[in-house]
């Protein structure tokens, strides 16, 4: 999976994607999905790692499902009764297509991401999609720091507890310290960000002259038929939710 | 080769209300190899941004001019290499090869060529790893001489370097000048260096230039500098080779029942896969006691473990009696943040993460605010403090505009005005000219003789000479 040029997963996640958003069935997501699991043995990523990329979404999905069975209009027969909210079978099966369907769309984004490594995609959108190597670039940068950005919060959150303003009060007082803390991680994100722009210049980024690349990102046969499974799945799964009827065009 | 002139060069940050340089002149000739010297926060790191071309016009203001064989650095990209005080804020890629190739990239040198540049700018400074190592991975003192490498393969004519060991422990501090010198023998670049160690580079150096706010105060070979004039220079507060850290009495740690208990005790960052070597060791009132060992052996995250910052990763912190005082329990983890306050105080390794405040005056006035001690007894701590730490003159200042020194003065001052029986310091003296520096250990001294306990994580193998009763040394890889 790491020798398929980045632009390509970015291709494939993009098509997979903006296809199963279109539509709210529980088919075609479900049928993107089968063809997904089917596919992850070769993505190349050991087990526990993928368990571990994949735990956020895992947890999320279901909650987004969650939504869905409370919020929902209500439709067909009710289910269950909890104090306000009158759950019927409507509502089930909106909960169980979002749930799917978040998992369909975010599984490959994730996975196809968990295999790059952005400094190879950077290569890839500068030099074959020609978008200005300053802002690929920077944003390279910025990636590196959000690491950096994790532990500053961490140290904020000791130092607070060291300086002793880290407890007492009540709620407000404790939203109002976040606030506090979130805006001190600003404004070190922005001095941090500050030095390197500064050491990236004394590098001469962004210098008069024509830059080169280091690296040459190429887009090959293999990436294109890559793209184009990825295009097959996503037209099959229509295919498929139109043909048993159960197509439903958000936008309508 | 390229000559470098400055001259009546000045500069003046938009936010302060004096220049901080003006009247700087000299000039440098190619193959020389420079340290530049002076008090802390006297702008030397200024000047040497201003040489690479990376001072911002909208930062402040300048007079007078500094060029490059007439050019102005800004218009002369890549004759100038910039290597940093921080590795960690100059890595710019995630893997070595192209962190060193960025540069390359930049000055627009052809692919091939820049993967020659790119193994022998490694090769030269002996950062002996894979192309697609990742940088993350790497120590301290592995980053700085990445750093070095890929100012090597852009071949700028002239390397400056921003304090580039102050990161660093000994043997990384030393490796760094082995690479530079091995550089040196290679093609004779010019070098012009910030540096703290003096005692390290001063062979290294072919000429000492100190500076002062209002002009040069001394330029010429170190082998030339006559006695009196380094009287002058270290009453100035200008490190100088050899300048004497004056031994102190010792007492014995007063009363019998250890402050804190260590039991048994492995460190470590959460969810970090380095623990420190098991440490039972137990911290007395009135006594001084060092940690040392090399970047990456985790004194930090002991720093912070006896801070009661990090819960232990196994074993124990207990604090006995006289700390513990009315807290509900002895490990100082389960403290709430304001009974910790009166009792183990931390000083953080990066200021920034413990400033709160928006000017100098308010921070030190965080801690005794906290503890609500009254109006009088707050503003009397905050006054003497101002004096003690030299920030008198910065006391309106927003705690992040200061220099580097002023800026870990101001964070060892906000622990001490809430005089906690333990204080905990993660590198206190970095950044100090020697002036600031005397004044901080006679600061530890007193606060020993008052019955505090004092723990200090330093790589400064003066000051462990200077006021440390006892050292722990942890190992580790560095």
């Amino acid at each position: 999976m790491t020798r398929v040029s980045p632009l390509a997963k970015l291709l494939a996640a993009a098509i997979l994607g903006s296809v199963l958003l279109v539509s709210l069935d529980p088919v075609s997501a479900a049928v993107a999905l089968i063809f997904e699991l089917a596919l992850l043995p070769w993505a190349g990523i050991p087990a526990r790692r993928l368990l571990r990329v994949l735990s956020p979404l895992l947890i999320a999905a279901p909650f987004a499902g969650l939504a869905g069975l409370l919020y929902g209009r209500d439709e067909g027969d009710v289910v269950l009764s909890l104090g306000p909210w009158n759950i019927t079978k409507g509502e089930v099966a909106l909960a169980v297509t979002i749930t799917l369907r978040v998992i369909a769309v975010a599984l490959p984004a994730v996975v196809l991401f968990a295999t790059t490594d952005p400094t190879d995609l950077a290569d890839g959108l500068a030099q074959l999609w020609h978008l200005p190597a300053r802002f690929v670039i920077g944003a390279l940068a910025a990636i590196r720091m959000l690491g950096l950005m994790r532990d500053d919060w961490r140290m904020l959150r000791l130092a607070r507890r060291a300086r002793g303003i880290a407890d007492g009060g009540g709620p407000w007082t404790a939203v109002a310290r976040f606030g506090h803390q979130a805006m001190a991680l600003l404004t070190i994100a922005v001095r941090r960000g500050s030095l390197l722009a500064t050491a990236m210049e004394a590098r001469a980024f962004d210098a008069p002259t024509q830059r080169t690349w280091a690296r040459t990102a190429t887009f090959t046969l293999r990436d294109g038929v890559f793209v184009a499974g990825a295009t097959a799945i996503a037209l099959i799964a229509v295919l498929l939710a139109v043909m048993t009827g159960a197509w439903n065009f958000v936008i309508s | 080769m390229v000559s470098l002139s400055v001259a009546g060069w000045g500069w003046q940050y938009a936010a302060r209300s004096t220049p901080a340089l003006s009247n700087i002149s000299f000039d440098i000739t190619p193959g020389e190899r420079v340290l530049l010297l002076g008090s802390s926060g006297v702008g030397k790191s200024t000047l040497l941004r201003a040489v690479a071309g990376v001072l911002g016009a909208d930062e402040g203001t300048q007079v007078g001019e500094i060029s490059l064989d007439g050019v102005s650095p800004e218009r002369a990209r890549g004759a100038v290499g910039l290597v940093l005080q921080d590795p960690e804020n100059q890595v710019i890629l995630e893997r070595v090869g192209d962190d060193v190739a960025f540069g390359c990239e930049n000055l627009g040198v052809p692919a091939e060529e820049i993967w020659a540049r790119v193994q022998r700018a490694l090769h030269l400074v002996g950062l002996n790893v894979p192309l697609d190592h990742s940088t993350s991975k790497l120590s301290g003192g592995q980053k700085q001489r990445l750093a070095l490498a890929s100012v090597l393969a852009m071949q700028p004519e002239l390397i400056a370097l921003d304090e580039p060991t102050a990161n660093l422990d000994p043997i990384g501090a030393r490796q760094l000048k082995e690479a530079l010198t091995l550089v040196v023998e290679d093609h004779q670049p010019t070098i012009v260096m910030v540096e703290h160690r003096v005692d390290l580079w001063w062979d290294f150096a072919t000429r000492v230039i100190v500076l002062a706010a209002d002009g040069v105060l001394w330029d010429g070979a170190p082998e030339d500098m006559s006695p009196e004039v380094r009287n002058v220079l270290a009453t100035a507060g200008v490190w100088l080779p050899q300048t004497e850290a004056t031994a102190r009495e010792r007492p014995a740690p007063t009363g019998s029942q250890p402050l804190l208990h260590l039991e048994n005790l492995h460190a470590a960052h959460p969810g970090s896969l380095h623990v420190t070597t098991p440490l039972d060791v137990d911290v007395y009132a009135g006594e001084i006691v060092a940690i040392t060992g090399p970047n990456g052996a985790g004194k930090t995250a002991l720093a912070l473990t006896l801070g009661g910052l990090y819960p232990p990763r196994s074993g124990q912190v207990r604090a006995g009696g006289s700390l513990t005082g009315t807290a509900h329990s002895t490990k100082p983890i389960t403290w709430r943040s304001r009974e910790l306050l009166s009792r183990i105080g931390s000083v953080f390794q990066a200021p920034e993460h413990q400033f709160v405040a928006g000017t100098v005056r308010a921070e030190l006035a965080v801690g005794p605010g906290a503890l609500t001690l009254s109006r009088d007894e707050q503003s009397a701590r905050v006054e003497k403090l101002l004096d003690r730490l030299h920030l008198r003159d910065l006391e309106n200042a927003h705690p992040f505009t200061l220099s580097g020194g002023q800026q870990r003065r101001l964070s060892v001052g906000t622990v001490l005005a809430t005089q906690p029986k333990v204080l905990i310091l993660d590198e206190p003296t970095f950044g100090q000219d020697a002036t600031t520096w005397t004044e901080m250990v006679a600061l530890f001294t007193e606060l020993r003789a008052e019955g505090h306990a004092v723990v200090i994580v330093t790589h400064d193998e003066k000051l462990v000479q200077a006021v440390a009763d006892r050292v722990i040394h942890l190992g580790g890889d560095a």
